[in-house]
This record gives structure tokens, C-alpha cells and sequence, in this order.
């Protein structure tokens, strides 16, 4: 083969290097493959990072009674049954490994009066269940996977983007990408591909996420042809940062309310009585977020345009010692002294529950040889996710995935690559740069930042739907034309941008087809014109494919597993009555 | 609202220059979002890092005002105002592109340190005072601002004898694990240069994490190495006892 571009091969490639993509690259390594992770950013800077709360497992260090079927069942309860039954057992059962896992490589969490592991509580988990460090827990993950997989010889790429993944046949045999740095053209050999790109929070205005967060893993599986699924399920975390304008949407964490913090309208009113008598302030986030929603829609927000979040009856060492990056991000950049005053928040969009549609055990899409764990895939959250579990589900589901994939490699073929593929994945880079009279990437983010902002957010009703398809065409259509307008190909952003819009809207699309189609309310998922469950779609997914014609959309049923039911049915009664 | 003048560094490894913006200033806003404002309307291929908004990933890194900081925790209305707001990337490391560098010798040179290695018998109970002072190593976001101002690195350029204080902190962070089994004291006598490091202070003034740097974690090391290398009785006493005991007695 003639080898135009820099060309490196191995067993397994990871693109991504969140917690996701690291457990599966260390996994993979460790199984004997050769393996290669790739992220946009720099090593350890990914998503993953700014993880506060804690990762969730029912270690029970804390509280006793705690078990993986209680965790299974809160799983499920949160996600209103939707989700993947056999990957919320797994997740459950296998979570509380993981997290020792982390700590004999080396992570140091909080501890408990006796010196073990302690926990938090955090809503919609019935026993206290994170494990933590202060509010900075990704921190701690990240940096304890990374440390053990530079030391375990996985070849990592930094600050490089994939843009393609290239196909043998029916199955995935590599990918394409540039430098950011240079700008120069990369492909990656490989018998088999795992995607854990996380979220897609940049296809909304108000978000917690970074600029890394524009769908990638989504929309290159989709265009590869596997099959998302959830995506109406948008997660808006109930507390952004609402003030200054420059940090809105920036996440303050649930171990706010997890270490006691109460939520208040401008009537000090503590309005979640309405909402959720029973949990309050620990409610479900959906619950949480159109509470705060309507508070403020009603006129009985804060100043900015959000609720109440008080934790200042806590002793001010103590708020310091748990919370101390909170501490600090609103004094620093609020001028808010959280120890004596109450922080205004209001909602954010934080977290996708859909993604790639993977096979439990083995992390295994629709493709063959392509992979998925992380935010990226869809399953083990259903309708809305709590907080904790998506730690959990990294670490469970990119070991999985890890050695998915890498036994995958073992019995595969040696890739073949197709030379057009890789020129056409180069024509469409450069393609950016010959467009005389462009239009602007960075103009078009922000209209497309609106649409899905104002209709397709918290609250939908099909009227708004159906305006966002019609204007999701036209960003598609105005999305032809952008280009650069300035600079070359080393590190330019602007670039970078034209590409990254395509994948924002192949989400945005799966989002509001998704959303439209499911008539009814559930979970992270509100209509206003059907604001109650309803039966069937109680009982299915929705999942989405790219076709010949265009992106098909289609009801399927949940998986289940027999075993389970009794643990679901028990759940089921007991919040019902 | 009012308008500010920011003077941005703008080039590559062949040189560059400062280049003025105007921008319109909110309450409130940081450097980055000055920068982002200026990226998305008047300069979109100005190259810079940043991930979180949040001083939580250390990626927005780079001098403002000749002072090293991270851009997303630096607010406008605490720098001189009716001045221009002068930045630059970090001093240390070779430029990439704009306010962007080549950090990847800190990849490098984190590779060389001897990872975590449980004890055998480790049984990983921990109480949180033991584990406290680990912890607070184990904050550092990898910033490298403390590296940019360290002057062993800046001005005399010794990194192939240095690691610098980003990893002075980390080798504190396992060496203070209560669980690690691994004597990375020679290391840090040898190839960490630990020696060139004349306590001033420069790295903990400019740690965004508030890390004791210095206090902490270097002169603590610098107590072990000297301990170990240099007194005699810890000399007499580890002949006496065998390497490992007077080790472990010092963890
Ligand atoms: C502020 C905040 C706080 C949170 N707190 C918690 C918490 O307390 N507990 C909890 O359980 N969850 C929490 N979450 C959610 C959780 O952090 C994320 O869901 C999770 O970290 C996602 O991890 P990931 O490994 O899937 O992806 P990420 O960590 O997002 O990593 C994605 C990786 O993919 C790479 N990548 C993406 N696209 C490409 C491409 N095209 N080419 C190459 N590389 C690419 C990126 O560079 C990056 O390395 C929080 C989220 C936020 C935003
Ligand atoms: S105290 Fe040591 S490590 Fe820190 S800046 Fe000074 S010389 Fe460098
Ligand atoms: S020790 Fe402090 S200054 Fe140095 S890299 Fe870490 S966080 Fe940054
Ligand atoms: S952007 Fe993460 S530290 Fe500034």
C-alpha cells in the first residue's frame, strides 16, 4: 500500500482517553494487544477530569444494608425501566471492584473513622454509595488510569482528532485523523476500534461540558452504521452556575445537596416539597431540573434567572474540607462566599444518556470490530442517569469493552485499508480551505446552540420539534459551506470547528427525531403536549440508524432479563406506594 | 459594559509579535472568555488550550500580565484597569502555535518516575490524617505554571537534570502513600536533580491548587535524601538493620 500519510498500526486503537477510553486501552494492554489511544486533548485533560461527586458502587462501607440489587433497582428506577437491564446488572454488580481496582492502583479516596473508602449520598441512591475524593473524584480517576497505562506501554496520541473511521468490508478497520498541532494527516491500522469519546453537551448553549464535547464517538459510529439509541435523553442538571455570564452553565456538583445543601425559591420557600415530598432535594436531576424550571418560569427564581442553593448552615470548615473546589469556583468567580451565603443555580445540559447501542457484556456495536464504552454509548441509564453512575460505568464498561475488543484482535484478520476512503477523509479536511466567501463555523455553532437551547431542551412539545427539524436542515445545508476564513492548518481552531459542527448535527438530528417520535413524558425526556407516561413507550427504545435514505428512526423493546423481574417488580411496588 | 484592550501573543516557532484586540468586557469575565470572544469574532484560527472553565484541567495555562496563571480563573475586573491586558504563553516549554506550547518533556519525564507499587502486605486500611497529605499532592491538575516559573528550568534550562517541582509533588505523592513499597530516593538524589533546587518558593506562589510545594513536599524529600545519604548514623543503622527496615521506618 502506498503510505501518503503517517500510518501506524496496532491491534486495538481507543479514540478517546476519558476514563472510558483509558480502562479499556489499560485492559486491552494488559490482555497482550498492541494498543494505541488517541484524544483530542492532552493526556489527562479529557471530560472525565472535571467529575466531582464521586463514582458510585455499592461498597457498603457506610451503609450496611447496601447492595448491587439496591443499586440495580435505583438504577432502573432512575432511568423509569428503561434501560439496558443486563448492563445496569452488570454495572451494579461490578462497580464495587472496580473502585478497589482504583485504589490498589493507587487512588486515594476520603476516608471513613475506621479507614475504609467512604461514601456519599447523592440523589436517587437510597443508601450513601459514592465513593469520593472532596468534589474532585475525576481528578482522581483519571490520573490513577492514566498513571497506570503510560507505565503499561499503551502508545498514546495526544491532540489528535479523528475525523473517519474506515471500513473493510462490513467491519472497521481503522481510522482517519489529523494533528491538531500540525495539521497533517494521520491513519490508524487497526483489527479493532473502541470508541469512548463521552458526551455531547456543545450542541446546546447552556452546558457544564467542554469544547471536546461535540458528539464524535456518536456520529462516527453512525456514519460507520451502528445503531444509537436514547438519544431523546438529554440529562440538565438541575445546578449550573447561572452568574456571571461567563460561567454559565458551569457545573456545581450534587454533593452540594449530597452534604445537605437546600434548594429555595426568591420566596425562601423550599419548593422540592411540591415537587418530591420524599426524596426533596435529593430527587432524581429531571425531577430537580424542571422544578427549578418552573419556579423560575412562575416567577419565583433568583435575581439571575435561577433558584437557591444554601449549604452555609454547615460549618464552614466542614463546607471548605467536602467541597472545596466549589468553594473556591464561586468565591473566585462569583465573589460568592458559599460558607455565609447562598449560591444561585439553575439548570445546565451536562449529560447525554444515549449513544451507541452496545452488547452488555462485551461492549461490542452493531459493526464488527467497533467498540463503544462511556458516555458515548447508550444503555445502562435509560431515561435519565444518577450521579455516580457514570464514573461506575466507565470503569465497568471500558474494562468490557477493553477486552471485547481486544479478543476481537486476536481472532481477526490483519485490517486491509481502502486507499479512496482515506483520500475522500482528506478531500473533505482540506475541502474546508476552498471555499471562497465561507461562512462562519463559529456563527453557525451558536444558531445551532439556540435551536437545540430553546427547542428541544428541558420542556418539548412537537410544534417546537418540528421547527427544530426544519431548522436543523437548514444548519445542515448552511453547514456545506463554512470554511476557514483565516489561518492555515497548524492549530487553528476555526478549522477544527467546520468539522466538528457535522457531528453536533448528526446528534442534534438523532435528539430531536428521538424526541419527536416519543409521545409521552419520561425521565429526562418532557412533553408538554404528552405529559404522562404512557404504556408502550414505557415498554421500548427508540433506536437510530443511518440508512441509504437518511437517518431511520425506530421503536424497539427493552432488553430485559428474566431473573431480574422480581428485583424490578419489588422496585416497582414499593414506589407506587 | 465597556470596552478593554487586550494584546495577545500571536506566532509560532519562527517568531511573532503581539497583536491589539478590543473587547467588549461583561461583569464578571475571565481572560479565556476574553479570548474566546476574540476567537469567535475577530481572529478564529487563535490558538489556545482549555477544557474545563473551571480551573479543574489545567490546560489554559499561559502568562498574563507577565504573571504565569491560568486564563479561566483570572478575572478582568481584579487586573489594572484602564490598562491593556498583555498575554503570552509560558516562558519554559518550545512554542506550538499562539498561547499554545509543547508541554510533552513533563510526559516524558513523568514516565521515568517509578509508578505506585503496593506493599504485599498492603491491607488499605487507611485513616484520612494518614492519607491527608498525599491528598493534597494528588490535587495538582498538571498546570505546569510551577514548572514554567521554576528558574532551574526557565533560565538555566537544565531539563535534562531536573524533573522540576509538577514532579517533585508527585514522587511526594507515592513516597507519602501509606500503602507504596518503592524507595525512590535515588532517584531523586540522581536523575530528578532534586539537589538544584534551592527552596525559593518561586513554584508554591503561582500553584493555582494552593499546593505547599515547597513546605510540603520538597523540603520534606530533601530531609529523606539527606537522611539516607548523608547521616551517619541512618548510615550505621541501615547496616545494622538491612536496606529495607530503616526504609519502611521512614515512611
Ligand atoms: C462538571 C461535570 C461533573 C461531573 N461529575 C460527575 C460525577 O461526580 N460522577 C459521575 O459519575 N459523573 C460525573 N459527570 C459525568 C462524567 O464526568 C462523564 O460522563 C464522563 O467523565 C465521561 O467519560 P468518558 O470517558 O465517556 O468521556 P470523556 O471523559 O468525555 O473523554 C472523551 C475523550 O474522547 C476524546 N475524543 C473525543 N472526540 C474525539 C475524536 N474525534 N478524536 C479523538 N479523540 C476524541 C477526548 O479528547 C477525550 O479524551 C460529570 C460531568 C461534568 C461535566
Ligand atoms: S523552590 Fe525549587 S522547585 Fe520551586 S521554583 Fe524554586 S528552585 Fe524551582
Ligand atoms: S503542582 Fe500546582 S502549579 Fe504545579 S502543575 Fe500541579 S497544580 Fe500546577
Ligand atoms: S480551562 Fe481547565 S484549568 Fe482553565
Amino acid at each position: 500500500m502506498n503510505e501518503k500519510y503517517e500510518t501506524h498500526e496496532h491491534d486495538v486503537i481507543v479514540i478517546g482517553a476519558g476514563g472510558a477510553g483509558l480502562r479499556a486501552a489499560i485492559e486491552c494492554s494488559a490482555l497482550g494487544a498492541k494498543t494505541a489511544l488517541i484524544c483530542k486533548s492532552l493526556l489527562g485533560k479529557a471530560h472525565t477530569v472535571m467529575a466531582e461527586g464521586g463514582v458510585a458502587a455499592a461498597l457498603a462501607h457506610v451503609d450496611a444494608q447496601d447492595s448491587w440489587r439496591t443499586h440495580f433497582q435505583d438504577t432502573l428506577f432512575g432511568g423509569k425501566y428503561l434501560n439496558n437491564w443486563r448492563m445496569a446488572e452488570l454495572h451494579a454488580r461490578e462497580a464495587p471492584e472496580r473502585v478497589r481496582e482504583l485504589e490498589r492502583w493507587g487512588a486515594v479516596f476520603d476516608r471513613t473513622p475506621d479507614g475504609k473508602i467512604l461514601q456519599r449520598a447523592f440523589g436517587g441512591h437510597t443508601y450513601r454509595r459514592l465513593a469520593h475524593v472532596g468534589d474532585r473524584t475525576g481528578l482522581e480517576l483519571i490520573r490513577t488510569l492514566q498513571d497506570k497505562g503510560v507505565h503499561q506501554g499503551i502508545d498514546v496520541f495526544m491532540e489528535c482528532t479523528i475525523t473517519k473511521l474506515l471500513k473493510d468490508g462490513e467491519r472497521v478497520c481503522g481510522a482517519f485523523g489529523y494533528w491538531r498541532e500540525t495539521g497533517r494527516f494521520v491513519v490508524y491500522k487497526a483489527k479493532a476500534v473502541v470508541l469512548a469519546t463521552g458526551g455531547i453537551g456543545k450542541c446546546y448553549k447552556i452546558t457544564s461540558n467542554s469544547w471536546e464535547s461535540t458528539g464524535d464517538g456518536h456520529a462516527l459510529g453512525y456514519e460507520a452504521g451502528a445503531e444509537l439509541v436514547d438519544m431523546e435523553f438529554v440529562q440538565f442538571h438541575p445546578t449550573g452556575m447561572v452568574w456571571p455570564p461567563g460561567v454559565m452553565g458551569l457545573l456545581v456538583t450534587e454533593a452540594v445537596r449530597g452534604e445537605g445543601g437546600i434548594l429555595r425559591n426568591n420566596q425562601g420557600e423550599r419548593f422540592m416539597e411540591k415537587y418530591d415530598p420524599k426524596r426533596m432535594d435529593l430527587s432524581t436531576r429531571d425531577v430537580v431540573a424542571r422544578a427549578i424550571y418552573t419556579e423560575v418560569k412562575e416567577g419565583r427564581g433568583s435575581p439571575h434567572g435561577g433558584c437557591f442553593l444554601d449549604i452555609s448552615h454547615r460549618k464552614a470548615p466542614y463546607i471548605r474540607q467536602k467541597l472545596p473546589s466549589m468553594y473556591h469556583q464561586f468565591k473566585e468567580l462569583a465573589d460568592v462566599d458559599i460558607t455565609k451565603e447562598p449560591m444561585e443555580v439553575g439548570p445546565t445540559s451536562h449529560y447525554t444518556m444515549g449513544g451507541i447501542k452496545v452488547d452488555a457484556d462485551t461492549g461490542a456495536s452493531t459493526v464488527p470490530g467497533l467498540y463503544a464504552a462511556g458516555e458515548c454509548t447508550g444503555g445502562v441509564n435509560g431515561a435519565n442517569r444518577l450521579g455516580g453512575n457514570s464514573l461506575s460505568d466507565l470503569l465497568v464498561f471500558g474494562r468490557r469493552a477493553g477486552a471485547g475488543a481486544a479478543e476481537y484482535a486476536n481472532r481477526a484478520a490483519p485490517p486491509r485499508i481502502d486507499q479512496t476512503q482515506v483520500e475522500n477523509a482528506a478531500g473533505e479536511m482540506i475541502g474546508f480551505f476552498d471555499r471562497p466567501g465561507a461562512a462562519d463555523p463559529y456563527k453557525l455553532h451558536v444558531d445551532l446552540q439556540n435551536t437545540m437551547q430553546n427547542l428541544a431542551g428541558i420542556f418539548r412539545e412537537e410544534k417546537d420539534l418540528t421547527m427544530a427539524v426544519a431548522r436543523l436542515e437548514d444548519l445542515q445545508r448552511r453547514a456545506a459551506h463554512v470554511g476557514v476564513v483565516e489561518g492555515q492548518r497548524m492549530y487553528n481552531p476555526g478549522w477544527h470547528l467546520c468539522r466538528d459542527l457535522h457531528n453536533m448535527l448528526i446528534c442534534s438530528q438523532a435528539i430531536v427525531r428521538a424526541a419527536l417520535l416519543r409521545k409521552e413524558s419520561r425521565g429526562a425526556h418532557s412533553r408538554l403536549d404528552f405529559p404522562k407516561y404512557d404504556e408502550y413507550w414505557g415498554e421500548h427504545n427508540i433506536v437510530i440508524k443511518k440508512e441509504p435514505d437518511g437517518m431511520k428512526v425506530q421503536a424497539r423493546p427493552v432488553v430485559k432479563v428474566a431473573e431480574l423481574i422480581p428485583l424490578v417488580d419489588e422496585k416497582k411496588a414499593k414506589e407506587t406506594k | 459594559m465597556s470596552i478593554r484592550t487586550f494584546s495577545v501573543w500571536r506566532g509560532d516557532k519562527n517568531g511573532g509579535r503581539f497583536v491589539e484586540y478590543q473587547v467588549e468586557v461583561e461583569e464578571g469575565m475571565v481572560v479565556l472568555d476574553a479570548i474566546h470572544q476574540i476567537q469567535r469574532t475577530q481572529a478564529h484560527d487563535l490558538a489556545c488550550r482549555w477544557n474545563c472553565k473551571a480551573a479543574k484541567c489545567g490546560s489554559c495555562s499561559a502568562e498574563v500580565n507577565g504573571r504565569p496563571r491560568l486564563m479561566c480563573k483570572t478575572r478582568l475586573d481584579a487586573l489594572p484597569v484602564g490598562e491593556m491586558v498583555r498575554i503570552q504563553p509560558l516562558q519554559t516549554f518550545p512554542i506550538i502555535r499562539d498561547l499554545v506550547t509543547d508541554v510533552s518533556w513533563n510526559y516524558q519525564v513523568n514516565k521515568k518516575i517509578p509508578p505506585f507499587a503496593p506493599r504485599p502486605d498492603a491491607s488499605w486500611v487507611m485513616l484520612q490524617q494518614d492519607v491527608n497529605r498525599a491528598q493534597e499532592f494528588r490535587k495538582c491538575i498538571e498546570c505546569f505554571l510551577c514548572q514554567n516559573v521554576c528558574h532551574v528550568l526557565r533560565e538555566h534550562e537544565r531539563k535534562s537534570e531536573f524533573f522540576g517541582p509538577r514532579f517533585f509533588v508527585r514522587i511526594a505523592s507515592l513516597q507519602m502513600h501509606p500503602m507504596d513499597s518503592l524507595d525512590r530516593l535515588p532517584l531523586l538524589k540522581n536523575e530528578a536533580g532534586l539537589g538544584l533546587c534551592n527552596i525559593t518558593k518561586c513554584c508554591t506562589e503561582v500553584c493555582p491548587e494552593d499546593i505547599h510545594i515547597t513546605d510540603n513536599a520538597i523540603i520534606p524529600l530533601k530531609e529523606r535524601v539527606v537522611d539516607r545519604y548523608y547521616d551517619p548514623i541512618q548510615i550505621l543503622l541501615r547496616k545494622i538493620k538491612g536496606e529495607k527496615a530503616s526504609h519502611a521506618g521512614g515512611k
